[in-house]
């Protein structure tokens, strides 16, 4: 005990030494610690991006190596049996280590620069937030390295593929998820604490850039929905392990039951990693089309009304386990009323861009690919919400196809362009204009070239998680493939246009990067501060800079 | 408007990184002695123990920040609004266990023996199942505990319904107290409101005792053991911590630590302990009593 006494003594010694105010006019500390023992908001987003651009590569290899499996019909290169595990870890990897947490750390560098917040609302907390990540993750990546290898049973993790025949590494699976599900709340619950509670004082919620707005409705989600997670996963360490039958049948269990609580966090998911795309975008339109946002407040009640349609809509994840006809129906017809509030988001960003004065720097050129692109995933989600089509496409490359639209030229989109959109004013410096459209284009044709002929290798048939499939599916895989090692190469590029900026961009002059872009987050000068609004912006001020309210006549 | 710049942003801190390599070892321990791992045990062990430093370190920060006056009253609200969105996050995570008790006695067990259109699930599967409940006589035996009876609501369950109802009135009375500055009564309600949880505790742990030997009601009891503990148990862990953290806060109360205008230490820890109350309410109905 005597060493809990001293360090506890130094700890409170520390505190006594330094008073709040002193420390905010230093920069950051010197010395690699300062990364373990930050508070910082956007020492913090840092650190989230750079560990989701790192998952993002891991993940990305892993994909690599699917599609080169899947290059030719037959066994090529690997087992079957690691060819799934590939496939799972490359969905956990993504969802969980690549999307999830590069929104957060964008949130964490941007949600109290645009509501003028001097940091989170809990900043300690926020570093635990990010510090269980790299963890979490190893503990996810080292199951690959286990005797009997790591999850094979695909990232939904049905039982009892995932209970009673999966491999003893699942249980380092399930643990990793307890974690980040553990990140991930108390990310969220800091999110809303900083939205409603740091919001500078003159700036009420309808002032509220749509990023943020976004931001505080997926936050509300992840309240909701990762427990439900926890507790999935809590179900199956106790029938794997403790004699429990919540998925079994013989004990008067369902494995069934675990489609249920799995979609019922599942579903939300999808929409805690699209929301805050729709916010990015509508924060990019604007600026490049030189107007502001067309219909902010339907903007805000679209985002509310489709975070609360995600809670009732889980069973279209499952029309085929054999639900009574009048759940079918139920799950079709709420599925589809989705489509409503996301076409009024759609029609909002064109109608931002009609008559606008377009420009297409790289982060416009990434938001208008969004706009088309999340909207070609959109229309293939509303096919598959159709109960009687989905028997046809339920669990084909379709399947496939329709998420990664939604989910890489969706979301992963609306993050490089948020990176691009706001590396200027992270940094104070500017990437290569040239090279960066030069990357735009290669990943855009070659995304499709990956994506779009898996609709019509879902349409023909031809099943997802297989490595090897009939003759009649081989031309389109390969061009597939083809289209895949070109877009995985395109982030080679893409992380050379990043580091080149940071360490040889030339200064942004004025600091506004962006000659009509608003926002508070512009208004740091040169660069964004280590410490930013010491004094909270003015009404004047947050009007002004406001993205979605006319400023015709000012200036 | 202008407090806004007093907001206390703490300089960096080592608990966080701590408490990261404490769950990292625990889960990871705990996960790898579950298949026999001598590391692993060891781990999980070590790790618990950088957990419960972690905590109370952490904490003791926090409350050593709060008594020298480093926090306002916008602290307090992100405090407030943290703990209340941490409460909600936990009634999300019982809402798992009572929709798979849902789920299992309204739809799935009664489909198992053929209900509605399942016939042919019932005859080909376990022709000789029925839909009871309680669910003693599982469709198939061979690998679970057959219970003798199970634990009726009108024994302890509803002694301890009264406990926990009473110490959330005490609780109460201990705030009242606070709020007159009446320092014998607050220090007493607290007090009584810890004896009520921990004979609650003693209780349930009693409960769990004749479930085991003399009904050999088990958590591999088919799903309504699996149900009946994991529910029972997720509260009782509950109703752990929450006496756990009252000690903590009679501990405060007696070093003075609160005043009329700022004891959000002493209202979290309550309204956990009423949180705590409701999901009983929601056991006593759902599993001991309907």
């Amino acid at each position: 005990m005597s060493t809990t006494t001293t360090d506890l003594q130094d700890e409170i010694e520390k505190i006594d030494g330094h008073d709040s105010h002193d420390d905010h006019h230093h920069g950051p500390e010197p010395g690699l610690l300062r990364w373990v023992k930050t508070t910082n908001h956007k020492d913090i987003g840092t650190l989230y991006i750079w560990f989701a651009f790192s998952m993002l590569l891991i993940g990305g290899a892993f994909a690599m190596v699917i599609r080169a499996e899947l290059f030719q019909p037959g066994l090529q290169l690997v087992e079957p049996q690691f060819f799934n595990q590939m496939t799972t870890l490359h969905g956990l990897i993504m969802v969980f280590g690549a999307i999830m947490p590069a929104f957060v750390g964008l949130a964490n560098w941007q949600i109290p620069l645009m509501i003028g917040a001097k940091d989170m609302a809990l900043p300690r907390m926020n570093n635990w937030s990010f510090w269980i990540l790299p963890f979490a993750g190893t503990m996810l990546l080292s199951t690959l390295f286990m005797q009997g290898g790591g999850p094979a049973f695909g990232w939904t993790f049905y039982a009892p593929l995932s209970t009673t025949f999966a491999p003893e590494s699942t249980d380092f699976f399930i643990f990793a998820v307890h974690m980040l599900g553990f990140s991930s709340i108390m990310g969220a619950i800091n999110v809303i604490a900083t939205i409603l509670n740091m919001r500078a004082p003159d700036m009420k919620l309808m002032d509220m850039p749509l990023f943020v707005w976004t931001w505080l409705i997926t936050a509300f989600l992840l309240i909701a929905a990762m427990p439900v997670l926890a507790g999935a996963v809590t179900m199956m360490l106790t029938d794997r392990n403790f004699g429990t039958s919540f998925f079994d049948a013989s004990g008067g269990g369902d494995p069934v039951m675990f489609q249920h609580i799995f979609w019922f966090f599942g579903h939300p998911e999808v929409y805690i990693m699209i929301l805050p795309a729709f916010g990015i975008v509508s924060q990019i339109i604007p600026t490049f089309a030189r107007k502001p946002l067309f219909g902010y407040s339907s903007m805000v009640y679209a985002t509310a009304a489709i975070a609360l349609l995600s809670f009732v809509v889980w069973g279209h994840h499952m029309f085929l386990v054999g639900m009574p006809i009048a759940g079918q129906l139920y799950f079709m017809y709420a599925t589809i009323l989705i489509s409503v509030p996301t076409g009024v988001k759609v029609f909002n960003w064109v109608t931002t861009m009609w008559r606008g004065s377009l420009s297409f720097e790289t982060p416009m050129l990434w938001a208008v690919a969004f706009v088309i692109l999340f909207t070609i995933g959109g229309l293939s989600g509303l096919m598959l919400g159709i109960a009687p089509a989905d028997i046809q496409y339920h669990d084909t490359y379709f399947v496939v196809a329709h998420f990664h639209y939604v989910l890489v030229t969706g979301a992963l989109f609306s993050i490089i362009a948020a990176v691009f959109y706001w590396l200027p004013m992270w940094c104070g410096r500017m990437y290569n204009e040239k090279l960066a459209v030069i990357h735009f284009w290669w990943a855009i044709i070659s995304v499709n070239v990956l994506f779009f002929p898996q609709h019509f290798l879902g349409l023909a048939g031809m099943p997802r998680r297989i490595p090897d499939y009939s003759l009649q599916f081989a031309d389109f895989n390969m061009i597939s493939s083809i289209g895949g090692f070109a877009f995985g190469l395109s982030f080679i590029m893409l992380t050379y246009i990043i580091v080149d900026c940071i360490r040889n961009g030339k200064p942004v002059e004025g600091g506004r990067a962006w000659e009509s872009a608003r926002g508070l987050e512009w208004t740091q000068g040169e660069k964004a501060q280590y410490h930013s609004f010491d004094t909270p912006p003015s009404r004047a001020t947050i009007l002004a800079e406001s993205s979605h309210i006319s400023h015709e006549g000012q200036h | 408007m202008q407090s806004r710049p007093d907001y206390y942003i703490p300089s960096g801190s080592y608990w966080p990184i701590l408490g990261s390599v404490g769950l990292f070892a625990m889960l990871g321990g705990f996960a790898g002695s579950l298949h026999g791992s001598i590391v692993g045990t060891i781990g999980l062990v070590l790790g618990l123990g950088m957990i419960i430093f972690m905590v109370f370190g952490w904490i003791g920060q926090v409350v050593h920040e709060s008594e020298n006056g480093y926090y306002n009253k916008e602290v307090d609200m992100s405090f407030r609004m943290g703990m209340g969105w941490f409460i909600f996050s936990e009634v999300m995570f019982f809402a798992a266990f009572f929709g798979a008790l849902f789920y299992a006695r309204q739809l799935s067990v009664p489909w198992l023996a053929g209900e509605g259109n399942n016939f042919w699930t019932g005859e080909l599967l376990w022709p000789e199942f029925k839909s009871i409940w309680p669910l003693v006589a599982m469709p198939d035996p061979t690998n679970f505990s057959i219970p003798k009876g199970i634990i009726g609501a009108w024994e302890l369950p509803a002694i301890n319904t009264l406990l926990l109802l009473t110490s959330g009135a005490t609780l109460t009375w201990a705030h009242w107290a606070l709020m007159n500055k009446n320092r014998n009564q607050l220090i007493a309600g607290l007090m009584i409101t810890i004896v009520l949880g921990i004979t609650f505790l003693g209780l349930q742990i009693e409960e769990y005792y004749l479930a085991y030997t003399t009904l050999d009601l088990k958590l591999s009891s088919g799903i309504y053991g699996s149900t009946f503990f994991m529910l029972t148990g997720f509260h009782g862990f509950h109703v752990t911590l929450g006496v756990i953290m009252l000690i903590v806060i009679l501990m405060r109360c007696i070093r003075g630590h609160f005043n009329m205008d700022r004891h959000f230490g002493f209202e979290a820890v309550a309204w956990y302990w009423h949180f705590v109350d409701v999901v009983w309410l929601g056991l006593f109905v759902v599993v001991y009593w309907l």
